[in-house]
């Protein structure tokens, strides 16, 4: 009886403690920063945390703030001034540009910046060192006499940021012939095998360390500060203002080569974020105690800060595909039945709402204008911005995705019902009324059937797509296969991209080939 | 009895323009009696066909069906008192003979096995022999053979009347005839009254006890084969009659 009433205190004090949900961007970094705060906050307040990493992007991260579906992320102040505020004004000084973003986000965002972790991750330009030493180049004034010849390939941040390319041009009167957008985490192998000669870089990058790349030098100071903060949301701060003390320790602590050691143990020794991380605080003296299962993080991270790996020394050997497999199928196997659930709510949703659509156009035009304009419009919107737009709306969370993929469904599945019903003979419906069948009737044993396998066609369509398109979850953290392939392309590593794009094309040509079989189960024989 | 009074019937094209289809139809077609419908292409018998099932309503006038006004009465019950056969059967692709034939029954909620035995005989009854086509899909079939389920299939509730719209139109002279000759036979044995339009004089006389002739929306002339032949109403009568072979001699 009395271990009853403990147990129910118990719970009943964990249901009431509050969850403070950090985020994180694609990227190594901002994943071990998420993971240093939350650590920190665990170890020295009462609150509990929930890290959500691998979220799609400045965007993504910074609504879902503002909207209270995240609590805290880090953010660097060049992107803070630039991306989020909006602002061209050029600042060079680290001080005057974290005091400028500091007042801006907390007057019109009631956001706060707390004290910078103390990392400077700038943008920089980098090239081949073979070319470089070739050319001559050091500086980035030296690329203008270069500009027509180079291979440039840009990430698309960068390409289309006023911090990033398109304030360079104007800076340094820069105008590259050869442009490409790749995806920066690819550039990488592309600088290396030489179909590019030049791209960004973070420079904190632990990758930079892998290539021999030589960083040119910004000699016009054009790259404003990228300081490292928590930013935590008004609300948040103001209810549990224990956080700002607990942060307050990791001012200043994480410096550039901090950084770039633990995202290189992250990037090229197979060591999670929060390994990483904990190695770091207990190392530091953040925490106490020190945990086993950071040993190995522990190690890796006091052999880089004696000595860095010089540029292009070996990466540790990754885990074969097979390997790989073996060790993860656990968790291959829970996000492909993620994929699963979020693409079948999805479809299904779509076909209780498309088809009864589909046959109410049939006889109304107008309708019919609108609702096929309006599926249309739909399937055009980046998939990326739709998740985006339903942050505010939806939140973080597999339902977000689910709407996304819903709606990317409606389209071919409503204009296949639509053109399944109308394309059904009007003799045959002439004779089906004549005959003194009821609307009803003739909908359910004549228009239906007859149009069942457009309809069919439809479905699979739109499942094949969603298949496609839920890979995408994972930018907003709603899980699923696509979650494996993006850490693979910002690790490097081909055989985690293979774990994740195996089973989702096995997933595509399965539903793809069952649907076509349940197609031609229902459909009459006599229907040829 | 199937009754048109002063039948006005105009349908508006889609930039508005109205076209008339029946110009005050007068018409009585007597119980038991088959009465044939012709004339050439957009004379107005199909549409007047239609308007007997209400597939159509009359812009003014009425249609009265066992003295009734077909806009009055439930409309589902009309259509099920009316057999409706339509050029090349108008068969469910979807669904086999016997389903084809069956489904009114199926929908007028008859227990399985009675809706079994009824499409047996009606198979029967068109000269199909159940055994061999009841499983059977309509694209297995020959357009004579369709022809004959549409029958049927028309004739499942046992109508009191039956509206055949050009029930020959799309099958070859040889079938047309054999199937000619088993309408007539069927039609003195089931007494129904029947309401069948055709552009062909030779089936209208071979079928019709009567024969209205029909043009541009008018109703030229109404009466027997030999009214037609030996007293035409009007030139075009007379031309159209000649058209006939084999006629009365």
């Amino acid at each position: 009886m009395r271990a009853l009433l403990a147990s129910c205190v118990l719970v009943a004090s964990l249901v009431s403690q509050d969850t403070i949900r950090i985020g994180a961007k694609r990227f190594t970094e901002s994943a071990v920063l998420a993971e240093l705060m939350a650590q920190t906050i665990e170890a020295h307040t009462d609150l509990l945390v929930e890290v959500k990493t691998g979220l799609g992007g400045t965007m993504i991260c910074w609504s879902a703030l503002t909207t209270g579906e995240l609590d805290i992320y880090a953010e660097y102040t060049g992107t803070g001034w630039a991306t989020i505020l909006g602002q061209t004004d050029k600042l060079t000084d680290p001080l005057r540009t974290f005091f400028e973003v500091r007042r801006r986000f907390r007057d019109e965002h009631d956001a706060h910046w707390l004290e910078p972790f103390g990392l400077n991750n700038t943008y920089a330009l980098a090239m081949r060192e073979s070319t470089a030493e070739e050319l001559g180049v050091r500086r980035i004034s030296d690329l203008v006499r270069h500009q027509r010849d180079l291979q440039v390939g840009f990430g698309n941040e960068f390409g289309s940021r006023i911090d990033g390319y398109l304030g360079l041009k104007a800076a340094y009167g820069l105008k590259f012939s050869n442009l490409t957008t790749v995806d920066h985490a690819l550039a990488y192998e592309a600088i290396e095998s030489g179909s590019i000669d030049l791209m960004d870089v973070y420079s904190t990058d632990g990758k930079l360390l892998r290539f021999e790349l030589r960083v040119l030098q910004d000699d016009r100071q054009f790259f404003p500060p990228y300081n490292a903060a928590p930013v935590v949301r008004g609300a948040t701060l103001r209810k549990h203002p224990e956080i700002e003390t607990a942060l307050a320790k990791l001012a200043f602590r994480v410096s550039d080569l901090d950084a770039q050691a633990l995202n290189y143990i992250v990037d090229a020794e197979g060591i999670s974020p929060a390994d990483a991380a904990t190695a770091f605080l207990e190392i530091e003296g953040l925490i106490d105690g020190v945990s086993t299962s950071a040993v190995a993080a522990r190690r890796a991270f006091t052999r880089f800060r004696k000595a860095p790996p010089a540029p292009g020394s070996a990466v540790a050997s990754r885990p074969g595909f097979w390997k790989l497999l073996s060790t993860q199928y656990g968790r291959v196997w829970k996000l492909l039945l993620q994929h699963v659930g979020l693409t079948l709510a999805a479809v299904l949703f779509a076909i209780l709402v498309a088809v009864p659509a589909g046959i109410a156009i049939v006889s109304r035009r107008r309708l019919r204008r609108w609702l096929l304009g309006f599926a249309g419009l739909l399937q055009t919107i980046p998939s990326l911005a739709l998740l985006a737009f339903l942050i505010p709306l939806i939140g973080l969370n597999a339902r977000n995705a689910i709407v996304v993929l819903f709606l990317y469904a409606l389209l071919p599945i409503l204009r296949n019902t639509f053109t399944g019903i109308s394309g059904v003979a009007p003799d045959l419906i002439d004779a089906a009324r004549g005959m003194g069948m009821r609307p009803r009737e003739v909908l359910w044993r004549v228009q239906l059937p007859l149009a069942m396998p457009t309809i069919m066609a439809g479905i699979r369509t739109a499942a094949v797509i969603g298949v496609g398109v839920a890979t995408l979850a994972a930018y907003i953290g709603a899980g699923g296969l696509g979650g494996l392939i993006f850490d693979g392309i910002s690790l490097l590593d081909t055989n985690l991209i293979l774990l994740g794009a195996i089973p989702a094309a096995a997933l595509a040509v399965t539903t793809d080939m069952l649907l076509g079989r349940l197609e031609l189960k229902l459909r009459s024989p006599g229907v040829s | 009895m199937i009754e048109f009074r002063s039948v006005r019937k105009t349908f508006a094209d889609a930039n508005g323009k109205e076209t008339v289809a029946l110009h005050g139809l007068d018409l009585r077609i007597e119980p038991g009696q088959v009465h044939c419908l012709i004339g050439t292409s957009g004379c107005g018998k199909t549409t007047s066909l239609r308007l007997v099932n209400r597939l159509e309503e009359p812009t003014s006038g009425q249609v009265l069906v066992d003295g009734e006004d077909v806009r009055e009465v439930d409309v589902i019950a009309l259509r099920r008192r009316i057999g409706y056969v339509i050029q090349s059967g108008g068969l469910f692709p979807h669904l086999t003979i016997a389903k084809n034939v069956g489904v009114l029954c199926d929908l007028e909620g008859h227990a399985a096995k009675d809706v079994e035995q009824r499409v047996h005989a009606l198979l029967e009854l068109v000269n199909l022999a159940p055994s061999k086509f009841a499983g059977r899909y309509p694209k297995e079939l020959s357009g004579g053979q369709r022809q004959r389920v549409g029958i049927a299939r028309a004739l499942a509730l046992d109508p009191k009347y039956l509206l055949m719209d050009e029930p020959f139109g799309a099958l070859d002279p040889l079938t047309r005839g054999e199937l000619l000759s088993e309408l007539q036979s069927l039609f003195s044995n089931l007494g129904k009254t029947v309401l069948l339009v055709t552009h062909d004089l030779n089936e209208a006389f071979a079928l019709g006890q009567r024969v209205s002739v029909m043009h541009e929306g008018h109703l030229i002339q109404t009466g027997s084969r030999q009214d037609l032949m030996l007293n035409p109403a009007t030139e075009f009568v007379a031309n159209f009659v000649k058209t006939a072979h084999g006629g009365a001699n």
